[in-house]
């Protein structure tokens, strides 16, 4: 499964290691739900070393779409929130 | 309820369409991207010459500060000498309001620093995307009949469509941040020169708002140790005694007329 760090990169993530990353991914919306700022980036921050490090660097020269793609590392409580009603991260 | 992967992935997937539903044509696709691609990697090149100018720009108030600082410490000694303890306190409170704006333009410059590189490694990274596209394109148009040129072509259009709006969100968030801390450094900039030292002595007993900011920025121990520091240095003893107590070996300004000759270093 192809994931991709905005602003960073992608990571192709085996198979086995998803359940791994789904489990995070809904731990950090749970965070972000109860405004828990602290846990919020703990978890993200566990989260993006999770893909970091399960996962393997898709190189630069192919064009592969993600089939998840994850905030940016430096994401605020905040952009995450706002990301859930709709505003989004990406500009224009 | 969509993880924050699916919700992020559910907006970026609507951009790219967005961006690639323009053409239906599948080679019209193609060069609508590429051109696409010429622009943002232009404008990626015009975010890091921004960066670049607002780092420099963060440096030279960096050099400014600095000579600032020698300054007011200059005059917070001259004033001490001629009697004047207030008005060496102020100068010493500005100067440890500064020396803090100092350590806080250190860490924003870092900061800039390491958004350059990022910038500079997407502007590599699209660049070799881009050259994969090209070279891509061509084979596709050779190579396959419309209908399946089509799947291809979208399937390579959304990698690169994907790359390009994340592209997007590094600068636009490169550019947010470097537009945050010229704001400050302007803000700081302009307390700055209001409140310069010259204009000091003609404030009189007289605080401004000025001098309550700058005071608000400096932690006032800080403050009364420097002058306690200053007082020892100079050999106007006194006021000094108390300050300095603990780590002092014995009767450090003791007395009045003590020299000061030796230079207690806290």
């Amino acid at each position: 499964m192809i994931v991709r760090i905005a602003t960073e990169g992608q990571y192709d993530v085996a198979d086995a290691d998803v359940e791994g990353l789904n489990d995070l991914d809904n731990r950090a919306v749970s965070a972000c739900e109860a405004r828990d700022e602290q846990s919020f980036h703990e978890v993200f921050a566990q989260l993006l070393d999770y893909v970091r490090t399960k996962g393997t660097p898709v190189s630069d020269d192919e064009l592969v779409g993600s089939e998840m793609i994850l905030p940016p590392p430096d994401v605020s409580l905040a952009e995450a929130r706002a990301e859930f009603q709709g505003e989004g991260l990406i500009p224009g | 309820m969509p993880g924050l992967s699916g919700r992020m992935s559910t907006v970026v997937k609507a951009k790219i369409s967005k961006l690639l539903d323009r053409a239906e044509d599948p080679s019209e696709t193609l060069e609508y991207s590429y051109q696409k691609q010429i622009e943002l990697l232009q404008n990626v090149k015009k975010g890091i010459a921004d960066v670049v100018t607002s780092k420099k720009r963060l440096q030279l108030q960096e050099e400014k500060y600095q000579q600032q600082i020698v300054k007011l410490d200059t005059q917070a000694r001259q004033a001490l000498a001629a009697g004047n303890e207030e008005l060496a306190r102020t100068a010493l409170e500005r100067k440890n309001g500064l020396q803090t704006e100092l350590q806080s333009l250190d860490s924003q410059i870092a900061q800039l620093e390491q958004q350059q590189e990022q910038m500079t490694a997407s502007e590599q990274k699209l660049r070799a995307k881009l050259e994969q596209f090209r070279s891509k394109k061509e084979v596709i148009k050779a190579q396959y009949s419309a209908a399946e040129a089509q799947v291809r072509i979208s399937e390579a259009a959304t990698g690169v469509g994907e790359e390009m709006a994340d592209v997007g969100l590094a600068m636009q968030r490169a550019l947010d941040k470097t537009e945050n801390m010229r704001a400050r450094a302007d803000a700081v900039q302009e307390l700055e020169a209001a409140g310069t030292f010259d204009d000091l002595t003609q404030l009189g007993s007289g605080e401004d708002d000025i001098d309550r900011q700058l005071k608000a920025l400096s932690s006032s121990s800080d403050v009364d140790n420097e002058l306690a520091k200053m007082k020892a240095e100079l050999g106007t003893g006194g006021a000094a005694k108390g300050e300095l107590g603990a780590g002092a070996p014995g009767d450090t300004a003791g007395g009045e007329s003590a020299g000061a000759g030796q230079e207690q270093t806290g």
